[in-house]
């Protein structure tokens, strides 16, 4: 039991070094980068971009809803599918009734997904 | 404690080959890609640095290094500085758990494995990493303050999440066969040549895997976050210099890392197709195997036009989705009936 923990362990600190490695390469680079590029700032070049033209108004608009109801839709059928996967590797081990619980889940997933589709949620015109 | 310590270097003298050969891959990839549209273009491509251009990523790498990275006066300079890196960092540690060959190389009494670690939960660590990316391009969007950017941002998040849905449940019926989540063993599960690979029995979830990575990583004809002809460059529009090359590394290493998945999951990884061709070293043939699929991302570049917005919306969710769903229900009841 030790040693199972031990393994775990050495596994996600494995994981943690890549991690720490990967930051560390990013903000390494971006440094060293920053010590050797010029640097000739002028009012004009730190303006938004915008085609040439002078920019009018605040960039932070407000977005269409669309986009926050297919974040809200996502979270929903994102747990949706994360309870599949368990499902999925025990599948040879529960049998019947295991199957059957799932088509009813799934089933229930798709009357939600109906729902949405009816409601005109997914419609992008 | 000499162990220990010995098997910290293993690790780290692993995660820094995984890195290097990555960020070598990437480099190329761009001189690849250039490369081959040149030819499908009937042009040269790049010619001018090193023999037939070949120095030309190292030219383009330095340069962008040495150029000024531009911050826009009214961006948030914080944000807009850490959103390359939080882009970048899921791109490179996906790989960590990608198992590239089958034996381990002993040097100096030491064993490096052909992976970093075998997480049990694998391809849950990959998904759940590739969504971190997502936040990167929507900060990156945002901090810039530029209108393109904003509109960049927003479309990448919401069509990455769309299309990692129907990802994640095409997934699943590789799932099913292969009884984990652990890459090596999905890879072990499909031993015994072509006819055991789950391409065969699961050729719809291989369909939509590999429409729906091209969404993810936002590449020709889904690249509607950074469509040229309307949104200038889209989320990276204000971005330059080493920021910029940032994201370029992140979305090709993406590009490199989902071909890694799917020659896993549905080609049998490092596995000969053949008994006859298993002479040929495991992990030439898995190279072999994800520079098809990188070439396969080139080659409907240079051949697609791109989708509009609704479009790429609407077919992620009433297209793929559907799909999706009904190649989990006939996977687990045929598999049942199959199995007894």
């Amino acid at each position: 039991m030790v040693s199972q923990t031990a393994a775990y362990l050495s596994q996600y600190f494995s994981i943690f070094l890549f991690i720490v490695l990967a930051i560390g390469f990013g903000v390494v680079t971006l440094l060293i980068s920053n010590v050797v590029q010029p640097r000739l700032d002028t009012e004009e070049k730190l303006s938004p971009y915008e085609c040439g033209s002078e920019p009018i108004s605040d960039a932070r608009n407000p977005f269409p809803v669309r986009y926050y109801i297919i974040a809200m839709l996502f979270v929903i059928f994102d747990v949706e599918m994360i309870f599949i996967y368990p499902w999925a590797i025990v599948f040879d081990k529960i049998g019947f009734w295991g199957l059957f619980e799932m088509i009813v889940f799934i089933g229930l997933f798709i009357f939600g997904y109906l729902y949405a589709w009816k409601k005109g949620a997914l419609q992008w015109e | 404690m000499i162990q220990t310590a010995l098997n910290l270097i293993v690790v780290l003298v692993t995660i820094g080959v995984v890195m290097a050969v990555v960020l070598l891959h990437v480099a190329y990839l761009t001189y690849f890609e250039r490369k081959i549209l040149g030819w499908m273009q009937d042009r040269m491509g790049p010619m001018e640095v090193g023999y037939h251009g070949l120095l030309q990523p190292i030219a383009d790498g330095l340069k962008l290094f040495f150029k000024e990275d531009i911050v826009p006066a009214q961006a948030n300079k914080i944000i807009f500085t850490l959103a390359p890196i939080l882009v970048l960092v899921p791109a490179l540690i996906g790989f960590a758990v990608v198992p590239f060959g089958r034996d381990s190389i002993h040097l100096f009494g030491l064993t490096f494995r052909p992976y970093v670690t075998d997480l049990n939960i694998g391809i849950l660590y990959i998904l759940a990493f590739a969504s971190i990316g997502a936040y990167g391009v929507l900060l990156g969007g945002w901090a810039s303050n530029n209108k393109y950017s904003l509109l960049g941002g927003l479309r990448s998040a919401a069509q990455v999440i769309s299309y990692e849905l129907s990802l994640g449940l095409a997934i699943v019926g590789v799932l099913l066969m292969a009884g984990s989540l652990s890459l090596v063993k999905i890879t072990e599960a499909q031993n015994g040549g072509a006819l055991h690979w789950f391409i065969l029995p699961q050729f719809v979830a291989f369909v939509i895997y590999l429409i729906s990575a091209v969404a993810e990583t936002n590449r020709l004809p889904f690249d509607l976050p950074e469509a040229e002809s309307e949104l200038v460059a889209g989320f990276f529009t204000e971005y330059s210099g080493m920021r910029f090359a940032f994201f370029f590394l992140a979305e090709y290493a993406n590009m490199i890392l989902v071909s890694c998945i799917a020659t896993i999951l549905f080609l049998g990884g490092w596995h000969a197709p053949f008994e006859a061709l298993s002479f040929i070293p495991p992990i030439l043939w898995f190279a072999g195997k994800v520079y098809f699929f990188l070439f396969f991302y080139i080659w409907i570049r240079g051949t697609l036009p791109r989708l509009r917005y609704d479009q790429l919306m609407m077919f992620g969710w009433k297209v793929m989705i559907p799909l999706a769903l009904a190649n989990i229900l006939v996977t687990s009841v045929v598999l049942f009936f199959i199995r007894g």
